[in-house]
């Protein structure tokens, strides 16, 4: 343990980590997340509820009114609101992806972790792994009510892509939500933090309604915010209508968003005291 | 490790710490909240970066080699790191994949330490639901999944009953027996005595003394003799007279009042006797009688001149750890 101590004669351990072992590590660690949700199956509340509350939500109470306006009903809505709400999905499991991090971050299993020969990085891409998991099952009950109330799916590799897309800008959104929860001190102020973060995007795009009634500089906002790109790509996917220049642009933010916080992220949390 | 220093801004918690362990030792750390003990831990296991200072464990630098010293030592921390969501038997195998080991290998080593560490019965338990003491021995089992060379255990027993101390003591033992060497850090000197066969004292993130347990022991004056009165009221006159008896050295006669009982430090087994007999000479009737070791206050008051935490001149008191302020 000291310059004088004689470094014990076993084999040289290699500081590099094998791609194999990169992903056994996350698989390990997938596991162990996966487990959670087995021990404490409330986790998934949200997962399950979100879609079903929030679909029959704006579909009957905005429905009417925004339908009239898009120039059919409620049954017009419908199409509308469905593949905005699940651009939206995306976005709220990666805001409790960085709840959930932090307060494993309170708790002694990080420094074990961390004290453990692993990349940093798998961590990290374990609880990503998990959230779209997560995701995709928030989606596929989306799906059902959406189908129940009303929405027809037409063009099934169409829905398929829309899905993927959400999913991966829902990743990207992660590693925001993933330095948050790595950088502030308790799971509530990650939580409020995300919430006032992600109302204003969430309200201020081409989500719930068609953004040409807002007034001039909201509709602008609107226009470049990213998830009207997301919703209005998985529009033009699921339902018809124009979708490159939305779809570039959705994939466009996904890749900048990771090439700028996903290194945050594993800085911060290789650094953290 | 030669010339630790750890800076939280203006806050020292380390300043300037050496140490030598010799393998297959224990080397006991011996502190108060607020020493620098949990800093000195993490920075060994490469959880924090030193501002200054260099370290090696196992002949691995904990800045420039810290994967490969990652894989040879093992860590308990001050607050069980366990996962309690996950059984016990969950939490053994995640560890052991995590440190490369195949399928097989990872459920064998699962079940073996779990057998070894009394768990068996409860492995599909969540940990969530185990005692403290459980808690604590599947905290030591995964950090044994990968047989470490070298062992950090901080405050192990902290928080533990008696009876529980004492089986995860038998546990250290047993590791030690085997060869691992172990820096364990403590704030009871009993501990440190039952398990370390040397000793650094630290206040304020400096080391103020070392040596072997007993060479220390008899540095701070051995041992206490600890006497209650069956009358409360006969306490200071008592007090009063082993003081004017001038016994040749005796330390200070202190009054703990709280438990009616006078504390007299002896430093040989003469000193013992002469207060034994004085006490006698007084004609009252006692209680108990008992010697016990000194506490961790008395080791401080004898080394340092003040209290364990008690703010010296210029010093803020316990500003010197930040991590275990927090986590207090």
């Amino acid at each position: 343990m000291s310059a004088t101590t004689v470094p014990p004669a076993q084999t040289v351990h290699d500081a590099r980590i094998p791609l194999r072992g990169h992903l056994r590590h996350t698989g390990a660690l997938v596991r162990r997340n996966l487990l959670w949700i087995r021990q404490d199956p409330e986790s998934m509340f949200d997962a399950v509820l979100f879609p079903i509350v929030f679909t029959l939500l704006f579909v009957y109470v905005f429905g009417g009114s925004i339908g009239q306006a898009l120039g059919g009903g409620q049954e017009a809505y419908v199409q509308y609101i469905v593949p905005g709400l699940m651009a939206m999905m995306g976005m709220n499991m990666a805001q409790g992806v960085g709840t959930g991090f932090n307060q494993d971050f309170n708790s002694g299993v990080m420094d074990r972790f961390r004290s453990l020969p692993i990349g940093r990085g798998s961590v990290l891409f374990a609880k990503i792994a998990v959230e779209l998991v997560r995701m995709l099952i928030a989606t596929t009950i989306l799906m059902v009510v959406g189908v129940l109330v009303g929405f027809d799916i037409t063009n099934w590799p169409g829905l398929l892509a829309a899905v993927g897309l959400s999913a991966v800008f829902g990743s990207a959104l992660m590693w925001i939500f993933l330095t948050l929860g790595v950088t502030m001190k308790n799971a509530q102020s990650v939580q409020a933090m995300g919430f006032l973060v992600l109302m204003p995007l969430q309200f201020g795009s081409s989500i719930f309604a068609p953004p040409q009634s807002m007034p001039d500089w909201l509709e602008s906002f609107t226009e470049y915010n990213p998830l009207s790109s997301l919703a209005d790509a998985a529009r033009g996917l699921m339902v018809g209508g124009p979708v490159a220049h939305d779809l570039w642009m959705t994939l466009g933010w996904t890749v900048a968003i990771t090439a700028v916080m996903a290194p945050v992220a594993i800085h911060k949390f290789r650094t953290k005291d | 490790m030669r010339g630790l220093v750890k800076h939280y801004g203006e806050t020292k918690a380390l300043a300037g710490v050496d140490l030598d362990v010799r393998e297959g030792t224990v080397m006991g750390v011996l502190g108060p909240n607020g020493a620098g003990k949990t800093t000195l831990v993490r920075i060994l296991s490469t959880l924090l970066a030193p501002t200054a200072g260099q370290a090696t464990v196992a002949g691995y630098d904990v800045v420039r080699q810290p994967r490969q010293l990652r894989r040879v030592i093992g860590l308990t921390g001050q607050y069980a790191s366990v996962d309690e969501k996950l059984p016990g038997w969950e939490n053994l195998y995640l560890i052991g994949r995590l440190l490369d080991l195949s399928r097989k290998e990872a459920r064998a080593r699962a079940d073996e330490l779990l057998e070894r560490f009394s768990l068996t019965d409860a492995a599909r338990r969540p940990a969530g639901t185990y005692s403290g003491g459980m808690r604590r021995r599947l905290d030591l089992a995964a950090s044994m999944i990968g047989r470490p060379a070298v062992l950090f255990l901080d405050e192990p027993t902290t928080g533990l009953d008696p009876r529980t101390r004492n089986e995860v003591w038998d546990e250290v033992k047993r590791l030690v027996g085997e060869g691992v060497t172990v820096l364990l850090t403590t704030q009871y000197m009993e501990e440190a005595e039952q398990l370390a066969s040397e000793l650094t004292v630290m206040d304020r993130g400096k080391v103020i003394a070392r040596g072997g347990i007993e060479e220390l022991k008899a540095r701070v004056g051995g041992r206490t003799l600890r006497i209650r009165p069956a009358d409360p009221l006969r306490l200071r006159p008592l007090a009063a007279a082993l003081d004017e008896l001038g016994i040749t050295g005796l330390a200070p006669v202190t009054v703990d009042a709280e438990r009616a009982a006078l504390l007299v430090p002896v430093l040989s087994d003469e000193q013992l006797t002469a207060v034994v007999g004085a006490v006698t000479a007084q004609d009252v009737t006692l209680a108990s009688i008992s010697t016990e070791l000194p506490s961790l206050d008395e080791v401080f008051l004898s080394l340092t001149g003040h209290r364990a935490g008690e703010p010296l001149d210029t010093e803020p008191a316990g500003s010197a750890e930040h991590r275990e302020e927090v986590a207090a």
